[in-house]
């Protein structure tokens, strides 16, 4: 089910947030929601469960409304949406099984908090992965890290044009379009679940004036 | 050949590919989960237009947001856009964006680097 935690997202942030990662978290007291080291005042919603193209529909909706009443400007309103469209794509496409000791069973099991900062917006996903499959991304999402603004760019061209349709459609563009449209960093985190499974932060930070 | 239309959806563009007149228009958002599945009808009908296609074929792309994986699929349309240009037809490639949209403007840049078609880039003033 897709719950709504505030109805009112604009408040007063604290002077300073940290957006750290907790990494220590040992694999006996796994809990998901475990991932802020302090209080969400100013979540739009979280949802975690599912990720079906339903799903997917209706945060996308909720989003947009939000948004439609947050006075935001037109160019932070795009690339939220584009990059919430783009983290949610990337769970219904990539996310591992779940484990079968875990308490929730789906298809597609993810998790998003979006949150309002007071320069934007702050969406986070998570998911379970195969530990074996955390070198593969890591180094990609290093590599994506490591690339100016200009040179982002020019990886995406290239995957775009010498990188043909995967089955899955993506082909792979999607954390670089995340980079792309935001200008930051990816900021993320493997929680380790056990030895077969971690679960994988992606923590995306979107400004209102950041990019050029 | 007949012209293929499809009306949009809010997670799939409207689609005019009018084969009379040469006017193509796709226009919307295209943020599907499985865009091949989606664009593989319009792949697949210019595919047949490109055989025997108009003296002029104008394209126009008014996006409001595209996916990733929408973005591939619209490669592969300009793919055969510029096959048909490369077989001395004309084409031209609309590409539309809103002023403040920079994001779609460095898109439609992106393809006129890639793909060897005439583009033009219009600017959308709100």
């Amino acid at each position: 089910m897709l719950y709504i935690t505030s109805n009112i997202f604009i408040h007063l942030l604290p002077n300073r947030i940290s957006y750290e990662i907790k990494k220590t978290e040992s694999s006996m007291s796994f809990n998901i929601e475990n991932y802020f080291s302090y209080q969400l005042k100013n979540l739009i919603f979280h949802y975690k469960g599912n990720v079906d193209s339903n799903t997917i529909s209706r945060v996308l909706d909720l989003f947009d409304e939000k948004m439609a009443v947050a006075n935001n400007s037109s160019r932070l309103r795009k690339r939220a949406y584009n990059v919430l469209v783009e983290s949610l794509q990337n769970l219904y496409h990539h996310v591992d099984k779940v484990p079968d000791d875990f308490n929730e069973q789906a298809d597609r099991f993810g998790v998003l908090w979006i949150i309002k900062t007071d320069t934007g917006y702050q969406i986070v996903t998570g998911n379970f992965i195969y530990t074996d499959n955390i070198e593969k991304l890591e180094k990609r999402i290093q590599k994506i890290n490591s690339l100016s603004r200009e040179g982002i760019r020019d990886l995406y061209k290239f995957i775009l044009s010498h990188q043909g349709l995967s089955a899955k459609g993506g082909g792979g563009l999607g954390l670089v379009d995340i980079a792309r449209k935001t200008g930051n960093k990816l900021n993320y985190s493997f929680v380790k679940y056990n030895d077969e499974y971690s679960f994988f932060y992606l923590n995306i930070l979107i400004n209102e004036e950041q990019k050029d | 050949m007949e012209p293929i239309f499809i009306e949009g959806t809010p997670k799939t563009p409207t689609i005019k590919f009018d084969s009379k007149t040469g006017i193509f228009e796709i226009k919307g958002r295209s943020i599907p989960e499985n865009a091949i599945e989606f664009y593989k009808p319009f792949v697949d009908w210019l595919e047949t237009y490109k055989v025997d296609p108009l003296s002029k074929t104008v394209v126009s792309i008014k996006l409001e947001y595209f996916n990733t994986s929408s973005s591939k699929c619209i490669l592969e349309l300009f793919k055969k856009l510029e096959a048909i240009h490369k077989a001395k037809n004309e084409v031209e490639i609309n590409w539309y964006y809103e002023e403040d949209d920079e994001d779609m403007l460095e898109a439609g840049e992106d393809y006129e680097a890639i793909i060897r078609v005439p583009f033009k880039m219009m600017e959308i003033t709100m």
